[in-house]
């Protein structure tokens, strides 16, 4: 405590100031602009019977629609899973020290980002045209597993290879930056404790590189979420928006299922939020925690509990 | 004749062109403790960093306890050694950075039983009570479970010194080790080095704490630009040192 602090008490605290708060005129019209336009919005969303509530209402949960979003989670979950151990794979291919492996890892990006995803997938969709059958065996040698490449690639299987593979190569980048991220000295002292590689990789650099990596993956996860409606292209395949799609070309109820569409979609990504927010207050630990700790000091701080400094 | 922890003769290391090692020829023998001056980019840290191969050295000879540092000579030849070897030798000698590099995501207890259950494969319990016991030596057994970003600088210095001791390691480099500590926190890190130092550990440090060189080093090592300049006892070459280059540093961080 300093020795003005230290005098005052003796003198008494200071009376609390109370000033006159400054005014922001130009905050209440702007408030007032968008609430006109809010409110006008939502009358027209309301009153204009076109939106049929109703039969949004009635397919909401429609045994089909509620098919269509299972097919919709489990193609953005696995999709998402083969595109993460993908992109940590060729992450870590690309920062090799050897050229051909962070060459090929390079490749696999350059050619998986710069192809458009449909054409990715109609490609997959087609792959029984490219190689009717498909031998698994030993390269050059003899082969162990004949299938007929229809049957070994069904559309599910085809769709996941179309979104996880496109996925690998974009999480790769954020992987890789991520592991950019962790400072030289990181290593080096895992290094200096006698540590492997693969050890450092695993134990030091990933988990801390997952501060970096979890925000844009979370982007990742939401286009996913909406990029799998491109499955209509796979005929095989019934997703959310196909299903809803099948259902309005029958009943020519186009905008309420859309609407249902959209609610679903809406609802998916809202859960992704909730899950994004754990797991980076998870991998925070140790970055945030004294942020955590000055805010609370300060909350009780001000209520004349003074904050403990932590000093060596 | 007992082989010295150290031996280093004609040592060279370029970055590129730059040469910052021109022929580094010294010894530190068992339970010895030696101190490095100079000004900066004299190459201290660096000859510090070929010592576990953080560098690979250019020419000359460079072993640990009797073992060449990152070869194995064979029918006249160098071998490199493999990762996996090399590794298994940084295990056994710490070593403490300027800028401590404790690991942000674990607790302190945490980053000092890592290498014994990952590297020694010892128990987690086990690693855990030695951890503590370490912990407990640096002045810090009411901080086992407080994160890196927790702790004062000087906390985390003596955090990382308990890491590199979990090893049991039979050497310990220090590179500046208070270098970047507000003054009033280098006293407890200096403590547990000389608290180390007086259990017989052999010790180089690189340093610019003269106090410390003078009264716990065995040997000093004056270099500067790449070669040493001065070596002997610290009160030589600290307090009568006989080069003009050595004399010209001294005054100017006395």
């Amino acid at each position: 405590m300093s020795t003005s602090e230290l005098s005052e008490q003796r003198k008494g605290r200071p009376d609390e100031i109370e000033a006159v708060p400054v005014r922001h005129p130009g905050r209440w019209v702007a408030s007032f602009i968008v609430l006109v336009i809010a409110a006008s919005i939502i009358r027209a969303v309301i009153t204009n019977h076109r939106f049929q509530w109703h039969t949004v209402g009635h397919y909401l949960f429609d045994p089909r629609i509620l098919h269509g979003v299972r097919i919709t989670i489990e193609l953005t979950v696995l999709s998402m899973i083969i595109g993460i151990l993908l992109g940590v794979l060729l992450a870590v291919m690309r920062l090799s020290p050897n050229p051909l492996i962070s060459g090929s890892s390079w490749l696999y990006i350059w050619f998986f980002r710069g192809t458009p995803l449909l054409v990715q997938l109609l490609f997959w969709n087609f792959i029984s045209a490219l190689f009717p059958r498909i031998d698994l065996g030993i390269p050059f040698g003899p082969s162990f597993i004949h299938a007929n490449a229809n049957t070994l690639i069904p559309g599910f299987v085809a769709a996941l290879l179309g979104f996880g593979l496109n996925e690998g190569a974009y999480m790769a980048e954020i992987v890789r930056a991520g592991m950019l991220s962790v400072g030289e000295g990181q290593t080096e002292a895992a290094q200096s404790l006698g540590m492997g590689r693969l050890a450092i990789m695993r134990l030091i650099v990933l988990p801390q590189a997952m501060r970096v990596i979890i925000p844009p993956t979370g982007n990742e996860t939401i286009s996913m979420l909406k990029n799998t409606s491109l499955v209509l292209v796979i005929a095989s395949v019934f997703d959310l928006l196909f299903e809803a799609s099948q259902i309005y070309s029958a009943q020519f109820n186009e905008i309420p299922l859309l609407i249902v569409v959209s609610i679903w979609y809406l609802a998916l990504t809202s859960v992704l939020y909730v899950g994004q927010y754990f797991i980076e207050r998870r991998y925070g630990r140790g970055f945030s925690r004294q942020q955590r700790v000055t805010m609370r000091a300060r909350w009780l701080g001000s209520r004349g509990n003074p904050p403990v400094a932590d000093t060596g | 004749m007992i082989e010295p922890m150290v031996k280093s003769e004609g040592v060279h290391k370029r970055f590129g062109q730059l040469e910052v090692l021109k022929g580094i020829s010294l010894e530190v023998q068992r339970g010895e403790v030696m101190c490095m001056l100079g000004p900066s980019g004299s190459g201290k840290s660096t000859f510090l960093r070929c010592i576990n191969h953080l560098e690979k050295i250019n020419a000359g000879r460079l072993s640990v306890d009797g073992e060449l540092v990152g070869y194995r000579e064979q029918g006249g030849k160098l071998h490199e050694l493999p990762e996996r070897e090399i590794a298994s030798k940084r295990a056994e000698i710490g070593m403490v950075f300027q800028h401590f590099n404790l690991f942000p995501h674990m607790t302190a207890v945490e980053n000092v039983m890592l290498a014994p259950v990952r590297v020694a494969k010892v128990s987690r319990g086990d690693a855990r009570d030695r951890a503590a016991d370490l912990l407990e030596r640096v002045g810090l057994g009411d901080k086992l479970d407080s994160y890196p970003v927790a702790l004062s600088g000087g906390q985390q210095q003596r955090v990382a010194i308990a890491r590199a001791l979990a090893m049991q390691p039979k050497l310990m480099l220090f590179d500046e080790p208070t270098s970047a500590l507000d003054p009033e926190l280098v006293g407890d890190v200096l403590d547990a080095m000389r608290l180390l130092a007086r259990d017989g550990m052999t010790m180089i440090v690189v340093t610019h704490e003269m106090g410390f060189a003078r009264e716990v080093a065995d040997k000093a090592v004056f270099m500067d630009d790449g070669v040493v300049v001065e070596a002997g006892r610290p009160d030589e070459v600290l307090v009568s040192p006989q080069h003009e280059r050595t004399k010209a540093f001294l005054s100017k961080v006395l």
